[in-house]
């Protein structure tokens, strides 16, 4: 394909504005820009074509099933979008008077009062404009509650070696040492291991649950009572939330603070890499220490960004709890629990789970053996899955699984669909065996072969430049 | 009650059946019993779509759309081009994932490479990233990176938006590393208070341009201090301005941000937008984010990929310089679009406009009786009045559906975009004339 700028006529150009009415103003000399930007010079038609054949090359949730675990890749209702992009929420100025916005607010209170239900907290901000964020506010709450009290001695945020790479990575940010703990085999908390690093130092642990294998915790009340007991908090990452939400609530599981991905669990489309929103909900003492906007609300509180957050992804998330309701809520739960397990019991007889047992709402492929038989890597797999339409599964997370693929069906996902990708499963599973050298050449039908990355990071070209 | 899920009440029990439950309690088994709840969620029942859109659009109406607005500080209502609109709505746009698997996602990335492209051209940078939350948290950042083991302070104008302020702060006091204001002078960053705060523990210094209150920052000398102590120059960057102002790179920046959100995307009531972020060759391997790169696919075809990831969370965790993964991937796309439809000269049209007609208002409201600049000195496309009874010119405004400018520091914050007519301007002023005569 070619790039928008190859596409560029000099010259060419669409009528947007009006000629200016008013008399034109001269840029100070000493900052008048020299040259013009090398921007597209386009017709409107050049410019609607080049994105159609774009997203041609797309694969979105409505184009096919897309089982990427930990992203809960559920389908994204229509009438969500429709509702967030009414005038009467796109067209609002964030520091309008208060009087002229009272229908913001109601969106935000309302999806308080569901998100606070559902998670078993008192109070949320929805500042933070994606997960890492919401783990960044989660993660400051609980350094703001240790300073508050003056206890210093708190450096250490406990997360297991099962976790998402932000974990470890947010409490860096929060200046705490992280100590990593081992997990058990079945990526639940070792519980000695956890006693082993509790103490007077301890200011939190991260965790997440149900965990990155896909199996809930049953330590769960044991593990948040020991970290309390040694004056730490427990903060609950809500990437998984989609499996659990009204059937179990982090708050009443013992956490103090929790992040939820709108993205995710609440149906907000994903946009290629965002905009998501990472709604922050936390108990009561933990509520004045929440983040506010120094221009829209009050001096004298953190803030993780301007203003108040993704507000329009806040609607989309609203509109879709308002759609599920209190039925709705834990019936998409469950169902994306026996999907999963569904999905895993059709495919175990050829790719082997790494853990056989009930799981919750997804699952990991364990192809270490299959790989020593066949040569074929999980890689192999998760590419030769596209020629299929298929979007690949999450590859080689988490780390304690080797040669993983983390499946995530979701519950949108129909039993017709599960059936069909649980044949797709055992057809490349044969071919594995009898032609191994097609599959490490996968894909065949897509736009573009393997990419050689490590080419992409040796000589990097991370703009175009007009030959 | 609504629901997305396919599955019918037979299919259910079959799927259970064949895996060898019976029951969806079953399925939770490792949920501890004091925990499971044994009850529905105090919530209302859900609703079919027509009494969801009911409900939305009630919401929706309890605010005001304002006709005119002449309200910035952050948040700039530009005019948006349909085209803008609809190209980001498309599903497969709007649905997709991070693009993790390439092969399935050129258009996604082709797109951020464009992008990455078209912020390099608007500031004059070698490497830009694929976006991060918005221009508060761009700001904040490029604080982070531009700290290495010795330097660890950041230097912040109070010519700044205080929200802009208050984020790098709280990213600072995250990392326990301390943020010293500048003062300003006559509304601009004072440069020989500046140089007082500047030493061999200072990382860098980020200064608005233009500023808070609209006005042009001296940036070249600014530059050339901050370098002379051997810190990092971080410059936020107005990025319609950037169509016809020079680029933060020919101002001696380091580091150039923005806020994004005049690119396209709606004022939304705060959100989402878009925070741009770009540096030179020099600083590459220290930008956070997700970046794209170009190389070759098996058959040595053109294709592009996330690069440079071993800078990221998931391969670096703890040592790594931020947790960002998501970003606005698709409100980097709507500014590509809206910077294809605007080409070179409709961008310098809404910049050159919007700073006329935000003069032109200016100069009318100053010769009422009583209205002055609080600071003198050139301007983009807001400026901060003094002027008798604010509070009664805002109230008139908003009678004729007008939002007015910022009430702020005891003045009035205003901007103007190329959206307000001429007509509109001189309503303005001959509402404003009334209400304080």
């Amino acid at each position: 394909m070619k790039l928008i700028f190859e596409k560029s006529v000099q010259g060419r150009r669409c009528s947007i504005l009006p000629t200016c009415d008013v008399p034109p103003t001269e840029m100070p000399s000493s900052l008048k820009r020299e040259t013009a930007p090398m921007l597209p010079q386009m017709s409107e038609t050049d410019v609607s074509r080049h994105y159609t054949e774009l997203c041609k090359h797309v694969h979105g949730v409505n184009c096919g099933f897309y089982p990427l675990g930990s992203c809960t890749m559920k389908y994204n209702p229509r009438i969500d979008e429709e509702m967030a992009s009414l005038p009467g929420f796109t067209s609002i100025h964030p520091l309008a008077p208060e009087s002229s916005v009272a229908g913001c607010i109601e969106v935000l209170e309302t999806a308080k009062k569901y998100l606070c239900e559902i998670t078993g907290m008192d109070g949320m901000t929805f500042q933070p404009a994606a997960g890492a964020h919401g783990e960044f506010t989660g993660v400051l709450l609980i350094k703001q509650y240790h300073d508050s009290r003056g206890d210093q001695k708190r450096t250490k945020i406990i997360v297991p070696d099962s976790a998402h790479g932000t974990n470890p990575a947010t409490a860096a940010m929060c200046g705490y040492q992280v100590v990593n703990i081992p997990s058990a085999p079945d990526g639940c908390v070792d519980l000695n291991a956890l006693r082993a690093v509790l103490g007077e130092d301890t200011a939190g642990l991260m965790l997440t649950n149900p965990n990155t294998v896909g199996i809930f915790d049953e330590n769960i009340p044991e593990i948040t009572r020991l970290v309390h007991e040694a004056g730490g908090l427990c903060y609950y990452d809500g990437a998984n939330l989609n499996a659990v939400m009204g059937v179990v609530r982090p708050g009443d599981m013992g956490f103090d603070c929790v992040h939820l991905n709108l993205h995710k669990t609440f149906a907000t489309p994903h946009g290629g890499g965002g905009p998501g929103a990472g709604a922050v909900g936390c108990k009561s003492f933990l509520v004045p220490f929440l983040p506010h906007s120094a221009l829209m609300e009050e001096e004298g509180h953190l803030q993780v960004r301007s203003f108040m957050g993704n507000f329009l992804v806040v609607v989309r998330a609203l509109t879709y709890l308002l759609t599920l309701g209190r039925e709705g809520i834990s019936e998409a739960a469950k169902n994306a629990v026996l999907n999963a397990n569904y999905l895993m019991a059709r495919i175990k007889g050829t790719f082997t789970p790494a853990f056989d047992r009930i799981c919750m709402h997804e699952f990991v492929l364990d192809l270490s053996e299959y790989k020593k038989a066949t040569g074929v890597s999980a890689l192999d797999v998760a590419k030769s899955l596209i020629d299929y339409g298929m979007h690949p599964p999450t590859m080689y997370f988490p780390l304690i699984v080797h040669e993983a693929l983390m499946l995530e069906p979701t519950e949108t996902e129909s039993k017709e669909t599960l059936d069909w990708a649980a044949e797709v499963f055992r057809t490349l599973y044969e071919l594995g065996y009898k032609d191994p050298g097609y599959m490490h050449e996968a894909p065949h039908a897509a736009q573009i072969g393997r990419p050689d990355e490590v080419k992409a990071a040796r000589t990097p070209v991370l703009r175009y430049t007009r030959s | 009650m609504g629901s997305y899920v396919p599955s019918t009440e037979e299919q259910r029990r079959e799927m259970l059946q064949s895996i060898g439950l019976s029951d969806y309690r079953e399925l939770y088994k490792d949920v501890p019993a004091g925990m499971y709840l044994d009850h529905l969620l105090d919530l209302p029942e859900g609703k079919s779509e027509l009494e969801v859109s009911r409900a939305l659009a009630a919401m929706a109406k309890k605010n005001r759309v304002y006709d005119t607005v002449l309200r910035g500080a952050g948040a700039y209502d530009h005019y948006i081009p349909s085209i803008v609109k609809q190209i980001p709505a498309k599903e497969e746009f709007l649905t997709a994932y991070t693009p993790y698997q390439a092969e399935i996602s050129q258009g996604v990335l082709q797109s951020i490479f464009e992008y990455q492209t078209e912020i390099c051209e608007l500031t004059g940078m070698d490497v830009s990233n694929a976006s991060v939350y918005d221009g508060a948290t761009a700001a904040a950042e490029a604080a982070a990176m531009a700290r290495d083991r010795k330097r660890r302070i950041t230097l912040v104008s109070a010519s700044t938006h205080p929200d802009v302020i208050n984020t790098i702060r709280t990213y600072s006091y995250g990392t326990n590393d301390e943020v010293k204001i500048i003062p300003t002078k006559n509304g601009k960053t004072d440069l020989e208070a500046m140089k007082a705060l500047l030493g061999p523990e200072v990382a860098s210094v980020y200064v608005q341009q233009p500023n808070f209150f609209g006005l042009f920052e001296d940036a070249d000398a600014l530059s050339d201090a901050v370098h002379e102590s051997g810190a990092l120059f971080i410059l936020g960057c107005n990025p319609i301005a950037l169509g016809i102002m020079k680029t933060p790179r020919d101002l001696g920046a380091d580091i150039a941000v923005g806020e994004g959100q005049p690119l396209g995307l709606p004022i939304g009531f705060g959100g989402p937008y878009l925070g741009f972020m770009a540096t030179t060759q020099k600083y590459m391997r220290r930008l956070p984010g997700r970046i794209v790169g170009e190389t070759t696919d098996n058959a040595g075809n053109r294709a592009y990929v996330l690069s440079l990831q071993a800078r990221e969370q998931h391969i670096r965790r703890e040592k790594a310089g931020s947790n960002i993964c998501s970003n606005e991937a698709l409100c980097a796309l709507t500014a590509s679009v809206y910077l294809a439809v605007m080409g070179p000269d409709g961008l310098a049209e809404a910049a050159s406009s919007s700073m006329a007609k935000a003069h032109y208002l200016c100069e009318q409201l100053c010769s009422l009786p009583g209205i002055s600049r609080r600071f003198e000195g050139e301007f983009f496309h807001e400026f901060l009045l003094d002027m008798p009874k604010p509070d009664k010119v805002l109230a008139a405004l908003d009678e004729k559906n007008i939002l007015g400018g910022l009430p702020y520091a005891d003045g009035v914050l205003w901007c103007v975009t190329e959206k307000v007519s001429k007509e509109t301007l001189d309503e303005v002023v001959s509402i404003v004339k009334e209400a304080i005569a």
